[in-house]
């Protein structure tokens, strides 16, 4: 996995509440059998119209907007497990998701592959929002050693949380496989004296 | 210490806790379908890593399979090629797959329970957000990511941090025409979409403990539309009775064994939860959804709320709807009654009661997808196809099919369905489709009147 230690970018602003990841990756997208190519079909119905053209409001359709950052409403990431959803938004050229909160299973797949959601609070996220909006130009910086997230331009920052054990992984690029492979001594030892 | 339902099983399968960190859990029972677990076999054979523990793993091919023809070779060649894959790999690493044509083939979540792989006191996981309806059985079900999957191949373990711990009880007694998916709704409706991230839910009182299996299912289905990571209901005689006897449940002795550990498989009284609540059984009337997720929900008999709100806006633009208006009398053409919520033999056996004698209405495409090979046999054994086909519905074979429309079983653009389906996001039927989420009851009212009826006026 790749290392993620600090960030500074520009952002796209998605301010749209309960994401969820049928509009993240469509379900007819999911026929493929490697992790490739996810990228071009990210919001695929809310870039394009059922005719392939592209939807010119949209903000990742916008040139103004652009970044490694995106910058998402409430409750980003619901709905179906799909890891497609991760995979489109990094191929996609995102590193990070914030938003003022995250989906379970969308949450814990980002992490597994090196995309770092950043959850930080409503005031903060409508300040994101705003900054973005006055100047889509404007730089945050992530800094995951510190779990900072910082606007540049106005001096505003808020510390985030993050799971020990997964900011540790993200740091060094670790991912979980690794760590339970090391433990299968442990875990067959478990199964021994498992009773039910 | 107190402990709940879900502390006990939790707590029975951890093999160890990292400090300040994820719980290693360790999995009972793994599900594996054809979408999200190419690549996880992908990544073990990369790493040179073999399955850990293949006994433990049971495969089934649901998600993109065609609902006719299936003893034909699979037209989309994407998803012939899938289901390959999954066939491949299920017998380079000797896991038993039930692939399409199997008489055990069906929706995972519907094919583990009626072949007694699920059983209470079990930890389950699964590549698919569903997984919580095997809760119904008192069962920690959750679902994964497909980077999960790889390491439950490659360790039978997950790490996850403990969710923190719900209650949600409904006590009283059921108005005419509710169903478990009504209640659902209704709890979610009332709860958020996001009422429920970072818990697992226990569902508790007279209402779920007077419920069927299958609406238990349906109940716990949906744990994860209000964001929960599961659902569970504490083990009961209703649970031991539908798991004896099945394929794979333990027989005599064990069984018995077994059944005195489940037993003790319930909140203690007086165990702390992190969030409660309440609802009487009174309250709650047939549900349907205007908007795009599951939380936009209303009574039949209710208006559409009216709400300020950007998404809120964007989401009623969307349906065609208006803040206010009632959705009684909207034109409907399509109705779907199958997914993993609604797809069990209680489902087409409450709606073939209601369809009986009675045709579709002319405008209502009508399409009944069973859950599983067992339960499209069921439906034969009970003749209830009988009375789908004379009503002018189409049966089909098994599968999720336009739950998710992976495969030809799509609502048509601007369209509307009504669907026993678990999501109305935007497209999820297909590009442009309209859903509004409803239970097997009001869809088969819905088939027959041509639009939305309020049709408990008409119940005895």
């Amino acid at each position: 996995m790749e290392k993620f230690i600090t960030l500074t970018h520009t952002a796209v602003p998605l301010e749209i509440e309960n994401i969820d990841t049928d509009q993240i990756i469509p379900a007819r997208f999911l026929k493929a059998t490697d992790k490739a190519g996810f990228g071009e079909n990210l919001f695929r119905d809310w870039r394009f119209d059922k005719e392939g053209n592209l939807k010119e409001d949209f903000p990742l359709n916008q040139k103004k907007y652009h970044g490694q950052i995106l910058v998402a409403g409430d409750n980003f990431g619901c709905g179906s497990s799909r890891e497609h959803a991760a995979w489109a938004i990094k191929a996609y050229g995102f590193k990070v998701v914030v938003s003022s909160y995250f989906a379970d299973i969308f949450k814990g797949n980002s992490l597994n592959n090196g995309l770092l959601p950043v959850q930080v609070s409503p005031e903060f996220l409508t300040e994101l929002f705003k900054a973005i909006e006055e100047n889509p130009s404007t730089e945050i910086k992530v800094d995951l050693e510190n779990q900072v997230i910082k606007l540049i331009d106005k001096n505003l920052e808020e510390r985030f949380d993050i799971d020990a054990y997964k900011k540790m992984c993200m740091l060094k690029g670790f991912d979980d496989i690794d760590f339970l492979v090391s433990k299968l001594d442990q875990i067959k030892a478990f199964e021994e004296q498992q009773t039910v | 210490m107190k402990k709940t339902l879900f502390d006990k099983i939790w707590d029975a399968h951890v093999v160890e806790s990292i400090p300040n960190g994820p719980d290693i859990l360790y999995i009972d029972k793994h599900l594996i379908h054809e979408v999200t677990s190419p690549q996880a076999f992908q990544e073990l054979k990369d790493r040179n890593i073999p399955v850990f523990r293949p006994d433990k793993t049971v495969a089934t091919a649901d998600h993109n399979t065609p609902t006719e023809n299936q003893h034909l070779p699979v037209k989309d060649l994407l998803s012939r090629k899938q289901l390959k894959e999954l066939t491949q790999n299920c017998e380079e690493n000797k896991i038993t797959l039930y692939g399409l044509g199997h008489p055990y083939n069906g929706i995972v979540h519907v094919m583990a329970p009626e072949l007694g792989i699920t059983q209470p006191g079990m930890t389950m996981v699964c590549g698919d957000s569903h997984t919580s309806t095997h809760g119904a059985f008192g069962t920690i079900a959750f679902g994964i990511g497909t980077s999960q999957v790889a390491q439950v191949f490659a360790s039978q373990s997950v790490l996850v941090e403990k969710p923190k711990k719900l209650r949600v009880n409904v006590n009283g007694k059921l108005k005419k025409g509710v169903t478990p998916k009504d209640i659902i709704l209704y709890i979610i409706s009332e709860l958020g979409t996001n009422s429920g991230t970072g818990y697992f839910c226990e569902y508790a009182g007279n209402v779920f403990e007077e419920m069927s299996m299958e609406g238990r299912m349906t109940v716990c289905n949906m744990s994860i539309e209000m964001g929960a990571r599961g659902g569970l209901i504490a083990p009961d005689q209703t649970t031991y009775d539908y798991v004896e006897g099945r394929e794979f449940a333990p027989k005599g002795e064990a069984f018995e064994k077994l059944k005195t550990y489940w037993e003790s498989l319930k909140t203690d009284e007086g165990a702390e939860f992190d969030q409660e609540y309440t609802f009487e059984a009174e309250a709650i009337e047939p549900m349907v959804t205007y908007g795009t997720n599951p939380g936009m929900g209303i009574k039949i008999s209710q208006a559409i709320p009216v709400n300020e709100s950007k998404s809120s806006g964007k989401a009623l633009a969307y349906m065609g709807f208006t803040a206010g208006e009632s959705l009684i009398d909207k034109p409907i053409n399509y109705i779907f009654i199958g997914s993993c919520t609604n797809s069990r033999i209680e489902d087409f056996r409450i709606a073939a009661n209601y369809i009986k004698g009675k045709k579709k209405a002319e405008n209502v495409n009508a399409l009944i997808v069973p859950g599983s090979r067992q339960v499209a046999a069921q439906i034969e054994a009970e003749g209830l196809h009988t009375i789908f086909e004379e009503a002018g519905f189409q049966l089909r074979q098994p599968g999720c099919s336009a739950c998710l429309a992976m495969n030809d079983d799509k609502i048509p653009a601007g369209e509307y369905c009504v669907s026993t389906s678990n999501r109305n996001f935007e497209g999820r039927q297909g590009q442009g489709s309209r859903t509004i989420l409803a239970s097997p009851l009001t869809a088969a009212a819905t088939a027959i009147a041509g639009k939305i009826v309020d049709f408990t006026k008409h119940l005895n």
